[in-house]
This record gives C-alpha cells, sequence and structure tokens, in this order.
C-alpha cells in the first residue's frame, strides 16, 4: 500500500463523490480526485495522476509519469502486487 | 556502479556520485538518515548505498506504516475481527503482521471475516452492500494515507452508512523524528525527508529540525538518481556550514503541500494524547483518532476493544532497526528465525520494510562486506 502508482484520467464518472475513471497499466478502474480540487479547477481527462489506496495524490507531467512507470516496472514483484490490489478494487 | 545503468540518466548517476566522493571530507564519517521505507527501498534494490564513499553512512528510519504499529495494535484488530457479524478490512499488508497470538490472516484461517482491501473506498462499499453486517476498516500509515481516510468517513457520514467504521492507526511522521533527535542514541547528520509525505504536508513541517536541531533535511524523490541528488545536496549543506529544508522533488511536492488534503485531516482527525509505536514506545501526539465530529464512525467506541499492551518479541529488534541504531542484519534473528515468510517484526513484513528490503537485495553483498 506505500507505492503511489501513475494513471492517465480517462473520464470523471461521479462528479458529487469526485470520481474519476484512471488507466493504469491497461486496467480501468474508479478513483477519488477531491485531493487535486483547486480553485482554478480540478483533475481533468488526460492529466496524468500519481495514484495511492484508490485517491489521486498529485498532479504530474507526462514524462514523470513515464519514468515513475518504468522505475515501478523494475521494481517487479511489488508493483505487480499492487496492480494486482488496484485490478481487485471496484470503488464506485 | 552496480545499476547505475537503470538510472534514468546513467551519465548523470556516475556524475553525482563522483560529485559526493569531491563533496566528503577525509576522516569525517557522515550518517544520513532516510525516513522514508519507499527510499529504503530504492537504496537497497539498486545498490544507491555502494555507490557512496566508506564513509557516508545511510540510516534507515521509522517512515514505514506497517512496521511501526505495536503488537497490541494487531491484538485490538483482531478482537474486533472476531465479534460475531463483523467484516472486518484492512490493506493486504498488514494481514502478515503478527500479533500475540497470530496473524490476521491466521485469523481469518480460523474463521472471521477478514478481508483485504485496496482502498478505504472499497471497505466503504462492502459496507453498503452488507447493510446487515458491521463493516470495520483498519486504517494505517501516514499523512500520504491518512487523507483517504479522511475523505471515506467524510463520504459516509454524508450518506448516513451506519454500519461503517474505522480503527484508526495513522500516525504522522514529525514526532517520531523529533524522538530520534532527542534520542542519546543516535548523532545524525541529515536526512532524506519523505517524498509522498510532503506531497501531503509540504516542506515547513521539517523545518524545526534545521531551527532547532542545526541538521539539514532535504526532500526526496524515489528514484535512485533522486536518493543519490539528495545526498549530493545534503553533504553540499553540510560542507558549506548551511542548514535547510531543501525540496530535491518539486516535480511533485509543493513547498506548502496539499491544502485540501490537510483540511481534510484537520476535520475528521485530532491527535491522540500519546500513541504506541513499535520499537519506539509512547510518544506523544504522534497518532490520530476520529474528532467528536465523527465519534460515530469510530470503531473503537463502537466495540469493546481490549487496548492491552503487549510487550515486542524478545527476540526481535525491530525498535533498533527503527531508530537506526543497528542494521537489519545486525539482528540475531535476522534471516534465521524471522524471514519474509515467517516474520517475527514488523520490519520483514512489509517490503518497505528495512529488514525486508535488505533481506530481498542485499543479503548476500553485504553480508561478505560487513565480514571483511
Amino acid at each position: 500500500m506505500c507505492l503511489a502508482i501513475p494513471g492517465q484520467i480517462v473520464a470523471i464518472v461521479d462528479e458529487p463523490n469526485r470520481l474519476a475513471q484512471v488507466e493504469v497499466a491497461g486496467v480501468r478502474r474508479n478513483v477519488n480526485v477531491g485531493l487535486l480540487d483547486a480553485p482554478e479547477g480540478g483533475a481533468l481527462p488526460g492529466d496524468w495522476v500519481l495514484i495511492h489506496v484508490g485517491f489521486a495524490i498529485s498532479r504530474v507531467d507526462a514524462e514523470e509519469a513515464r519514468a515513475t512507470r518504468e522505475l515501478l516496472e523494475r521494481m517487479g514483484a511489488e508493483y505487480e502486487q499492487e496492480l494486482a490490489e488496484l485490478r481487485g478494487s471496484e470503488i464506485r | 556502479m552496480r545499476f547505475v545503468d537503470e538510472f534514468r540518466d546513467a551519465e548523470l548517476g556516475r556524475a553525482v556520485a563522483t560529485e559526493i566522493l569531491g563533496a566528503v571530507e577525509p576522516g569525517r564519517h557522515y550518517k544520513l538518515m532516510e525516513v522514508c521505507g519507499g527510499h529504503t527501498h530504492a537504496i537497497y534494490k539498486y545498490g544507491v548505498d555502494d555507490l557512496l564513499p566508506e564513509n557516508v553512512e545511510l540510516v534507515h528510519g521509522p517512515g514505514c506504516p506497517v512496521c511501526v504499529i505495536p503488537m497490541g495494535r494487531v491484538d485490538d484488530g483482531i478482537a474486533i475481527a472476531r465479534e460475531p457479524g463483523v467484516i472486518f478490512t484492512c490493506f493486504g499488508d498488514m494481514l502478515r503482521v503478527p500479533g500475540s497470538d497470530g496473524s490476521l490472516l491466521e485469523a481469518k484461517a480460523a474463521g472471521a471475516d477478514v478481508r483485504m482491501v485496496y482502498s478505504p473506498l472499497d471497505a466503504l462499499r462492502i459496507a453498503k452492500a452488507n447493510p446487515a453486517r458491521e463493516v470495520v476498516f483498519f486504517a494505517i500509515g501516514f499523512e500520504t494515507t491518512a487523507p483517504s481516510t479522511a475523505l471515506t468517513l467524510k463520504r459516509a457520514r454524508a450518506e448516513g452508512v451506519r454500519n461503517f467504521s474505522c480503527m484508526c492507526n495513522h500516525v504522522t511522521i514529525v514526532p517520531p523524528l523529533r524522538a530520534l533527535l532527542d534520542s542519546p542514541d543516535l548523532r545524525l547528520d541529515g536526512f532524506i525527508g519523505p517524498g509522498h509525505v510532503s506531497t501531503v504536508v509540504g516542506a515547513r513541517p521539517f523545518e524545526f529540525i534545521p531551527a532547532d536541531y542545526g541538521k539539514p533535511v532535504v526532500i526526496a524523490g524515489f528514484e535512485p538518481l533522486d536518493v543519490l541528488h539528495a545526498i549530493r545536496m545534503l553533504l553540499a549543506q553540510l560542507a558549506e556550514g548551511r542548514r535547510a529544508v531543501e525540496n530535491q522533488y518539486t516535480r511533485v511536492v509543493p513547498w506548502e503541500g496539499n491544502v485540501r488534503a490537510l483540511e481534510a485531516l484537520a476535520e475528521v482527525f485530532e491527535l491522540r494524547p500519546h500513541f504506541e509505536w513499535r520499537g519506539l514506545g509512547f510518544i506523544s501526539q504522534s497518532g490520530l483518532r476520529l474528532s467528536d465530529a465523527y465519534a460515530e464512525l469510530d470503531a473503537e467506541r463502537r466495540f469493546a476493544v481490549p487496548g492491552v499492551r503487549v510487550a515486542d518479541p524478545k527476540a526481535c529488534q525491530c525498535g533498533e532497526v527503527l531508530k537506526g541504531v543497528i542494521k537489519p542484519w545486525e539482528c540475531k534473528v535476522f534471516g534465521t528465525a524471522c524471514t519474509p515468510e515467517r516474520p517475527i517484526g514488523t520490519c520483514m513484513v512489509s517490503s518497505e520494510g528495512a529488514c525486508a528490503a535488505y533481506y530481498n537485495f542485499g543479503r548476500f553483498q553485504r553480508g561478505e562486506r560487513a565480514a571483511l
């Protein structure tokens, strides 16, 4: 649960509950993007975010997302475990 | 230079390692603590410490949320999980942490309904799908994770989900750092500050370290090159006689932190007068509990929690490892009685734990070096 993994926002799926569908390594799941809300606007489709326990905790650029993903892929088992747990998630 | 080719920019990795060599004073020993378990993991995985001169020592800190949970809290969680009608939910990392009479995984095997969840929002979903059951979420983590629990509790309250509650074990990073700085056991020269925690709290909470203790702090990212850069920045401060909080991880960490997350924490939680940490003992104002406004969602008020204090197993030296007093391989049971498959101590459970990270990545090489 300690990892923050990069994903790209596909769509905002539940505006009142601040849920967005994100794509992480080919997997699409819902996460909460409420922590990124700001007066100048919140997370939008196309944005890259770091996801921790079902919540987007920061917005990053595409290059940072790519580098982070490559680092996690090299990590191996822990990243696989995190993705397996994400696949089991059904946030709605 | 083992693994340096795997750095995002291998050329830069070699250059920074060379700069570090030039920045150390011969004859001076530097002890730098990496606070976060994610850094410990990166250091062992990529052999960052192999790139450092002999007189720069990395000391592992207390920043692994699984590792710092004391046995008594596991026992309390298991007591709730065994209550009739309860569905007990927690992160996967927590399942194998030993209590005084087994782990949550063993309680599950014995019949308790214990379920692993990816997110506190999954625990809330399970509660809504099972209105006749009591669903408890065992919350762990530093300020990185606590806002997720806070937003989940806010939603549970707004939706009036009455069969959901939280056993809160969230902890804060500053009090254990202050405790370590006050400890006579350890003389540290600087800190590699935690990356993800700082996305929430920002850099400001660490300013007491240079101000009150005269030590530098550099907040760092999780790539091996980030960690090397941070070490270079710490050594530069020490060489120049400066003491400040610097942010190496500006691409992710804003100086002010995440205001929304901090607001949610302030609304949902309050500081406990004291909280027990594995190996570190009771530290005042270091743990969070639900505020009065959220009392009805507090599992510790809803269920009879034994609240017993259990001493750590005698053979286990996680406390010394968490304080950075000994290295994982110096523990008497490391790799023999205590392994990731059959852990005695928490540091061997989580992959972020210093013992597990060292066991998985560095054991033989380091063992040889230590034997020289």
